[in-house]
């Protein structure tokens, strides 16, 4: 199920703005890889060409190649709607869609891709919400709307839509940022359960949660305001917060970084 | 006043307070002076047109005949009388039976001979002055849906009886017509203009002559089509053309609507979608449609009720036809707002009057019904939210 | 090379690009219709209107007369547009106020639930075909005004707009007041929105520094809402000028096609003359002298039109 993602000599502009310069980074199969790094250097950014959603703002796109298992996503004639089926995304707020029950927003991605078969969408929504360790709460209610839950639930909502499409990989847009604590820490032991079936990639703030989550973190900075964002440094997610081998890392992580 | 060393706390006096109390006063009445008309126009409508959608006119009804008035189209020899008016002391006076309900106009000449209308049991020849509505059985309306079953092919306008049945099928026809084209065709435009051209050139244009078309009166739009239809393509006149005419009115209330509504679907839904793997034109039919639904919905329902009210374009594309008639392509054709023009030329004694009250009522219910409607599906929610 | 064991290779398929397309072509489609009917209007209306304006013996917009018959073509239209305009000008001198107050009382001084009552049947009157209009108009109002149309021509008739006029109702002092209320829905909605925008802050700095209720509106709620509700007057405006089955079951036709200063007098507007004779528009020449009046109106209303959305948009880049 879970894939290995290579990327190499990526460049991503907004027009003529250029937003992250030069980053070759390996995401390994079945971890969980963190992506930190101050505001505006390019995390969310490099996340979402994994799997070509920069391309649904304006005027952006991007140079280098990002090889999922060696099969280029950027290559001639490759249909970004496949990439994103096997590259799935969660993003910062909730969004569960407003007009759909909780069933329908699980079965949403299968649906809209053709499945049809009742027993096949059931099947696959009970296995997503469990997985998503949304199951229990859920169960009674499959038809009442998806927004009509807590934050925390509909995030877990949100997830359990990713991973029912069975995609290979697992994009995380900070997605605690806009939950309490309790919802987060719900979040993230499903974030360690997930990394056994999927590749998972998240983008945070939040630096203890990155420590507790993954197994891998790379760095983002930018040199200054307007400049592109760079990858700083990527190592074991041990030795980035305990003996990180750039100045700059440290500085972020021990909060001296202005 | 307040002396010194002591604070002011009472309200501001003199030229203040009276000027703030006399604007107060002003923006009650104006909207006592704005309610006013809608309190009158639907008081006159319902207490004329009421009667006519449910009861029928009773076979005979009492009347009051003076025998030696001349027969006068004066305003006096209009004026209902009471009962009392036509006893006692005029010897002329004289009651009697006449066919066709209580619509035998006051001031008609009653003839035994010739009027079949009137048609006069006695013998005697009169006119009439009163019509006391409150004795005999003949005089009550009796409870009927005849209003919507029947047209007014057979009805002349000095006689009652006839429905809006022949009307009601040309409104809804052309209502249906202009929407079968509207609906889609702006909807479209509206997913263009917010999911494909967004800040470009093209929506700018697009969004411009979008604003001409919401301003253009009624009866240009309705010259246009004839221009085009008639003039040059050589049609004929028929209720498709009318039709026609009113997409050009309805277009801009549904793309409007429309694409207010999709603006307000938060681009997070979007790209919610699209990381699932959803082609484009799925998300828009399937996430982004939906989520506005209801307020597409609503902008769909008022651009009906706009385009079944209105009346110029039916008056310059359509002949109005008093028989029923299903096919929408025959150059004559019934409608309400056209029934209600043609009604209000009449003197308001004839029953054609009452029926153009009736039509008023009939195509109220209709427009207001489909705004209340409106508001009704702005409001609800599809899903259950706990 | 890779060390999970799943089998299964990455497949990237080619995009298929024809749905999208097919549904972008569609929606572009309709985009590119609508814009071309638009244009389409005042071309064709051009195109029919010319060859009568070939013809045309007098000025077409200082003459007040209209023959159209074969071979005797003479049409202006100076009579309709002053009936159009004094009638659809004082329409809104009388519903400009009366909505003002009401977006007013709405807005600022009733309770919310009764301002909302107010608002809803002020909503309704929109929804009133206006045919219905027409038919109340002509039928219930003109009479019952008629004795204070009278009083005004026997005392004030020195003055040129109230001078003696038709013994009858029909007269374009009823079908202004009728299009006032036409048009106070109208206006009162988007006034409404616009005082409902005034910063709180404005508001709250009249009060502390002492303002009556109508200081404040004075002050902060009528600046404010200033350009939003010109931009109002002018979309009623737009409206009255095009308002057609109201004006033509309201007003009295005269044969005297020559300009009448007063209120009291009959007439004919651009839209009232078009559907008074549809049934004439049997032969090119004569369907084309309508066209061409038609084509005025929609010049017209469009340039009206244009001025209200020209402040809407100074207003609110201002604000």
């Amino acid at each position: 199920m879970a894939k290995r993602i290579e990327v190499s000599d990526l460049n991503v502009y907004y027009g003529k703005f250029q937003a992250v310069k030069d980053v070759a980074l390996t995401v390994e199969p079945r971890s969980v890889t963190a992506f930190i790094g101050p505001s505006g250097c390019g995390k969310s950014t490099v996340l979402r060409t994994l799997n070509r959603m920069h391309e649904v703002i304006p005027g952006a796109y991007c140079t280098g190649s990002v090889l999922l298992d060696g099969a280029d996503l950027y290559a001639d004639g490759v249909d970004p709607v496949a990439v994103r089926r096997l590259v799935g995304m969660v993003f910062q707020r909730p969004n569960p869609f407003p007009a759909m029950s909780i069933y329908d927003n699980v079965v949403a991605g299968l649906r809209l891709n053709g499945v049809r078969d009742k027993g096949v969408l059931d099947e696959a929504a009970e296995r997503s919400l469990r997985a998503a360790n949304l199951w229990t709460e859920v169960k009674d209610r499959l038809g009442r709307a998806g927004v009509g839950l807590s934050g925390g639930q509909q995030q877990r909502l949100c997830i359990a839509r990713a991973i029912a499409v069975s995609p290979e990989v697992l994009l995380m847009d900070e997605p605690c940022s806009a939950l309490d604590p309790i919802s987060t820490l719900a979040i993230e032991d499903l974030i360690q359960q997930l990394k056994d079936e999927y590749t998972v990639v998240i983008v945070t703030h939040n630096m203890q949660q990155a420590a507790r989550v993954s197994d891998q973190t790379a760095f983002f900075n930018l040199e200054a305001a307007g400049q592109p964002g760079q990858l700083v440094e990527m190592d074991a997610t041990e030795k980035i917060f305990s003996n990180p081998s750039v100045k700059a890392t440290e500085d972020y992580i021990t909060g001296r970084f202005g | 006043m307040s002396g010194p060393g002591t604070l002011n706390l009472q309200r501001p006096t003199g030229r203040r307070t009276f000027v703030d109390v006399t604007m107060r006063v002003l923006a009650w009445l104006a909207a006592g002076i704005a309610i006013v008309p809608l309190v009158w126009i639907l008081y006159t409508v319902i207490s004329r047109g009421a009667p006519l959608l449910f009861t029928a006119e009773p076979d005979y009804t009492r009347v009051c005949t003076i025998a030696d008035r001349p027969a006068d189209k004066s305003e006096a020899a209009f004026q209902r009388v009471t009962e009392s008016d036509c006893t006692g002391a005029n010897p002329d006076a004289s009651y009697r039976w006449v066919v066709g309900g209580s619509y035998v106009a006051v001031g008609e000449n009653l003839r035994a001979d010739t009027n079949s209308v009137s048609r006069d049991p006695s013998g005697r020849a009169g006119t009439v002055v009163g019509m006391p509505g409150s004795e005999g059985a003949g005089s009550i309306r009796t409870p009927s849906l005849q209003w919507w079953t029947t047209d007014l092919g057979a009805t002349p306008d000095q006689v009652p009886g006839g429905g809006v049945k022949h009307a009601l099928i040309g409104t809804l026809w052309i209502g249906l017509i202009s929407s079968v084209i509207a609906v889609p065709l702006g909807i479209l435009g509206a997913v263009y203009l917010v999911e494909y051209a967004r800040g470009k050139r093209s929506a700018k244009v697009v969004s411009f002559l979008v604003d001409i078309l919401t301003g253009v009166p009624s009866i240009v739009a309705a010259l246009f089509v004839y221009a085009v239809l008639i003039t040059t393509l050589g049609w004929s006149r028929s209720t498709l053309a009318a039709g026609l005419a009113l997409v050009l009115l309805m277009l801009p209330t549904v793309l409007r609507s429309t694409e207010e509504m999709l603006k307000l679907v938060p681009d997070s839904l979007r790209e919610a979608s699209y990381a699932l793997g959803v082609p484009k034109w799925k998300t828009i039919l399937s996430v982004v449609v939906p989520t506005a639904f209801k307020g597409i919905a609503t902008g769909v329902v008022l651009g009906m009720a706009r385009v079944m009210g209105e009346t110029a374009p039916l008056l310059i594309l359509l002949n109005y036809a008093r028989n029923t008639n299903w096919s929408p392509l025959s150059n004559t054709m019934g409608s309400l707002p056209t029934m209600i023009a043609n009604a209000a030329n009449l003197p308001q004694s004839y029953p054609g009057a009452d029926r153009g009250w009736g039509a008023a009522l009939t195509l109220i219910l209709l427009v207001m019904g489909l705004n209340l409607l409106a508001r009704w599906i702005g409001r609800s929610g599809k899903l259950k939210e706990r | 090379m890779t060390d999970i064991q799943d089998p299964t290779r990455v497949q990237l398929p080619p995009p298929n690009k024809r749905p999208d397309a097919a549904f972008f072509g569609a929606s572009a489609g309709a985009g590119f219709i609508i814009a071309a009917l638009v244009a389409f209007i005042g071309i064709f209306l051009l195109v029919t209107a010319i060859p009568s304006l070939r013809k045309n013996t007098v000025n077409f917009l200082t003459s007040t007369q209209w023959q159209v018959g074969e071979g005797d073509l003479a049409f202006g239209i100076a009579g309709m547009l002053w009936t159009t305009a004094l009638s659809s000008v004082v329409a809104m001198v009388l519903a400009v106020p009366i909505s003002v107050g009401v977006a007013l009382l709405i807005t600022q001084y009733a309770p919310r639930v009764l301002g909302n009552t107010v608002g809803f049947l002020v909503d309704l009157l929109a929804a009133v075909p206006s045919v219905v209009y027409g038919l109340w108009g002509a039928a219930i109002l003109a009479p019952a005004v008629q004795p204070f149309a009278q009083w005004l021509q026997d005392n004030l008739g020195w003055f040129p707009l109230f001078a003696p006029g038709l013994a009858s109702s029909g007269s374009v002092f009823v079908a202004s007041i009728v299009l006032a209320i036409m048009i106070i829905p109208i206006v009162t909605a988007i006034s409404r929105d616009v005082f409902e925008q005034t910063p709180r802050d404005h508001i709250e700095a009249a009060l502390a520094l002492g303002a009556t209720k109508w200081e404040v509106v004075q002050t902060a709620v009528l600046p404010y809402g200033r350009s939003g509700v010109i931009a109002a007057s002018m979309l009623g405006l737009g409206r009255a000028l095009g308002e057609t089955i109201a004006v033509m079951l309201i007003l009295s036709t005269t044969n005297d096609t020559s300009i009448n200063f007063s209120l009291f007098a009959g007439g004919e507007t651009f839209a009232s003359k078009i559907a008074n004779n549809a049934a004439e528009f049997d032969s090119a020449t004569k369907t084309g002298a309508y066209v061409a009046a038609g084509l005025v109106l929609f010049v017209v209303t469009f340039a009206v039109n244009a001025v209200a959305r020209v402040i809407a948009a100074g207003g609110k880049a201002r604000s």
